[in-house]
């Protein structure tokens, strides 16, 4: 793997949460491939959601947490920056804009489902009425709804169903363009059918954005991603191509856990 | 069984607080009916309140309270919304919790603090300073207002404060995670999922100014007088209610239900459009 195909990359990164003796990740050394998917697995508590919300600093809105190490982003550019020596709300914004999230549980805003995805647009700027309307549609389109929501663009965004709520903030968060996207168990409140949607979409976006993506479904894992990251306890206990994961991982730990045999 | 005996519980519960409105209605209606045969309509422009000799008749006319009750009313709601929706922002999103927390217990004391203390210390500390500034006599229309003001604004601070508090943090991080600011996340996200919450706060807060008899007793002045200025005394309905009550009979009596009757009708009126107004509109 060459540096010129990294999106991002943690470098003896640790995080310590305010009030916690102990680092919750200790010395992550990352790198994230970009156009590809990265999953991450691991027992409860073993730190995936930290080292996610660390990549798009969302930390930052809690006082008191403190980082070490360096998280590089690669920006198209070819230029890269250290995250984490940002410091202004407008660096962090322009942060947020090119790393989005997707949480466990959608989070449409209470507003109409147009103003949902024009709403990150909106914030960056874009005011040009037909300009919004093309790019809400292609984001809608791109997140396999448009069918579904072009009668009712106009109607609150909290009368959709659970599925189509969270297609909607993929919507939301691909509309804005980012060069990665972070998905903290994207899937794990959505029935089979909408989880299955989820997924197809995933690995549609990849061409356009770089995903990382947290999850306990150990199918998923391995269906939808390019590289995998075994964490345990705050530690990366190892990193390869998904098939090496599944099919012949370096660690016992690992195959421990792929198995089932705890977590 | 126990479910069904609950249910005929609550059923009656439920139905009880609607006969108690609808019982009180009929009795104010009922007691303000010679009223409302002698002057009709004409109670409502009339500014006098003139017992007649031997208290025999009189003319009475609403005028002067309605417009006091409802001026005072409105400057202290003019006042009061924008410095409570500022406090309880500020406790909510801007403040530290080391700074959050005393905030927070000291405005829920506020609240707690009886209506005639805040009377008391208006018309002894607040009403010079009113004069100082504005000119007039100290207690007035304005001075009741303001110190209206004082007393809703740590109710109505504390209700918005908890309501914005249920704003779940994964919305207001995925509102952050799109590159808002938190003055956005505020605005779009915080503000729109608590407004059934501040509605609410806005319409107790009003109710209680409407209907606030003792503070506004000790500070809007208690004459008849029809207000030119803001600074000028005057009266409201619940005042003249609680200053005439003891003497008053037959055509005066039946005056003064008319007039808490307006008061109930206003009150209901203006609480009911809030509610159907703010909370029937549906997110665009
Ligand atoms: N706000 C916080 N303050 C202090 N410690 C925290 C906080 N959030 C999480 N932790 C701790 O950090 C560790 C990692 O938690 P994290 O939420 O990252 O785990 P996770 O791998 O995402 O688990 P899960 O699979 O259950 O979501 C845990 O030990 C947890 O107790
Ligand atoms: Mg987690």
């Amino acid at each position: 793997m060459t540096k010129n195909n990294l999106v991002m990359e943690l470098k003896n990164f640790s995080f310590t949460y305010a009030g916690a003796t102990k680092p919750s990740l200790k010395k992550i050394n990352l790198p994230i491939e970009e156009n590809k998917i990265t999953a991450m697995i691991g027992p409860s508590g073993c730190g995936k959601s930290t080292l996610l919300r660390s990549m798009n600093r969302i930390h930052d809105l809690y006082p008191g947490n403190s980082y070490e190490g360096k998280i590089n982003l690669y920006r198209a550019d070819g230029s890269k920056q250290n995250i984490l020596d940002l410091k202004k709300e407008n660096d962090f914004i322009r942060l947020r804009q090119e790393v989005g999230m997707i949480f466990q549980k959608p989070t449409p805003f209470p507003m109409s489902i147009f103003d949902n995805v024009a709403y990150g647009l909106r914030l960056a700027g874009i005011k040009n009425r037909s300009e919004l309307e093309g790019r809400v549609e292609k984001a809608l389109k791109g997140a396999a709804i448009w069918d579904e929501t072009k009668e009712r663009l106009g109607e609150s965004a909290l009368g959709m169903s659970g599925g189509q709520q969270q297609r909607l903030c993929i919507a939301r968060a691909v509309a804005l363009k980012p060069r990665v996207l972070l998905f903290d168990e994207p899937t794990s409140a959505l029935d089979p059918i909408s989880t299955g949607a989820i997924e197809e979409l995933i690995a549609e976006i990849k061409s356009e954005v770089s995903v990382v993506i947290v999850t306990h479904n150990m199918q998923q894992a391995s269906r939808l991603s390019d590289y995998t990251a075994f964490m345990y306890l705050g530690d990366l206990a190892e990193f390869d191509k998904t098939e090496k994961i599944f099919l012949n991982p370096k660690e016992k730990l690992t195959e421990d856990y792929i198995t089932g045999r705890f977590g | 069984m126990g479910g069904k005996l609950f249910r005929n519980f609550s059923f009656f519960s439920a139905t009880l607080s609607f006969f108690i409105l609808v019982g009180i209605f009929a009795i104010l209606f009922h007691y303000a009916q010679e009223s409302m045969h002698t002057f009709g309509f004409d109670f409502l422009w009339t500014e006098q309140w003139e017992p007649g000799e031997d208290d025999e008749g009189g003319i009475f006319g609403g005028y002067i309270p309605i417009v006091g009750t409802l001026l005072s009313t409105i400057i202290a709601m003019v006042i009061a919304t924008p410095l409570a929706m500022g406090i309880a922002i500020f406790l909510t999103e801007i403040a530290s919790v080391t700074v959050a927390k005393p905030v927070s217990i000291a405005i829920e004391l506020l609240a707690a603090i009886p209506s005639i203390i805040y009377g008391m210390w208006g018309l002894f500390y607040f009403a010079p300073v009113v004069q100082s500034i504005f000119g007039g006599n100290g207690v007035g229309l304005l001075t009741a207002g303001i110190v209206l003001a004082i007393m809703i604004v740590p109710f109505m601070a504390a209700i918005t404060r908890d309501s914005m508090n249920t704003t779940p943090s994964v919305l207001k991080e995925s509102a952050y995670a799109m590159g808002a600011t938190k003055f956005e996340v505020i605005k779009d996200v915080i503000m729109p999922y608590s407004k059934g919450g501040i509605i609410g706060s806005i319409i107790l807060a009003l109710g209680r100014a409407l209907g606030e008899t003792m503070a506004v007793a000790f500070l809007i002045g208690s004459v008849m007088h029809t207000v030119g200025k803001v600074t000028d005394p005057t009266t409201s309905i619940p005042v003249l209610l609680a200053n005439n009550f003891a003497e008053a009979e037959d055509l005066e009596m039946s005056s003064m239900y008319f007039l808490a009757l307006i008061l109930f009708v206003v009150s209901f009126i203006i609480i009911s459009s809030a509610k159907f107004y703010f909370l029937g509109r549906k997110v665009k």
